[in-house]
């Protein structure tokens, strides 16, 4: 069986659900990061596809873009992480309640 | 026939590593899959012709995000959770569906599409003289803000993580 880009595709579809799994079950702030990294990178991995498929190599920038936010995204996020915890001595968004703190 | 082994061989990693970040009890060892799936995905971009961003993938992924988060995880002591789902008593049936229906409505979509060309052999990619080019030109305002939107985040980070 040859591989084609829908088996590509597929196969980002399979980690981008992984990824939205992760968002909806867990209740660790530090693992939603992660599965948030884990669709963002499924979605680079269409594009990649995609621009192969079409020879077009802008949607190889727009993956660089996209891991570029990913990095502040990443900054920002665990910054608020780290505030967070300082308050509550958890990162149990099941305890995160309140919008004062 | 290279490209069918080292594919399939590439997707069972990553989606093993995506399982293991999403359900392992201890973020330490998430971290590791998730460095891993990231390393099966840079070989993914490798097959697809892209070694520039298999090569970005690496350093800022492996390299910078994933050292943030290892740290992270170091400064805040965090050990094992035992209760790795939410103990409200609120039936998680909802959730099962919606992810269902999510992958459903993704590989159908992606069936009802047509690729009629399979991966082809005499297309090389794209030089990195190339994506420099158009990096630098035709998308070069996003890039310098994409500068400033780092400048940002790092002044956010500063402060939101500085003690009061």
């Amino acid at each position: 069986m040859t591989i084609d880009h829908s088996h590509y595709l597929i196969l980002s579809a399979l980690l981008f659900t992984i990824g939205v799994m992760g968002v909806l079950l867990r209740r660790n702030l530090i693992i939603i990061f992660m599965s948030i990294e884990l669709m963002l990178n499924s979605v680079n991995l269409a594009l990649v596809s995609i621009s192969e498929y079409l020879q077009a190599p802008d949607a190889q920038i727009f993956v660089f873009f996209v891991i570029t936010v990913a990095a502040a995204e990443a900054a920002t996020g665990l910054a608020i992480v780290i505030s967070l915890f300082r308050q509550k001595q958890t990162t149990n968004i099941d305890e995160v309640n309140q919008l004062k703190g | 026939m290279a490209h069918t082994i080292i594919f399939w061989i590439l997707a069972i990693m990553s989606v093993v590593c995506a399982l293991g970040v999403t359900l392992h009890k201890n973020p330490v060892v998430s971290a590791v899959f998730l460095i891993g799936s990231f390393f099966a995905l840079a070989g993914l971009y490798v097959e697809l012709h892209a070694p520039f961003l298999a090569a970005i993938q690496i350093i800022v992924y492996v390299g910078a995000i994933m050292v943030l988060f290892v740290f992270v995880m170091m400064l805040l002591n965090l050990g094992r959770d035992p209760d790795r789902f939410s103990k409200e008593t609120k039936p998680r049936f909802p959730k099962y569906l919606a992810l269902f229906l999510l992958v459903g409505l993704l590989i159908s979509f992606i069936h009802l599409t047509s690729f009629s060309r399979a991966l082809p052999e005499a297309f090389h990619g794209f030089s990195i003289e190339n994506i420099a080019t158009l990096l630098f030109s035709k998308y070069l305002f996003p890039f310098e803000l994409l500068s400033l939107l780092l400048l940002i985040a790092m002044v956010g980070g500063v402060i939101l993580a500085k003690k009061k």
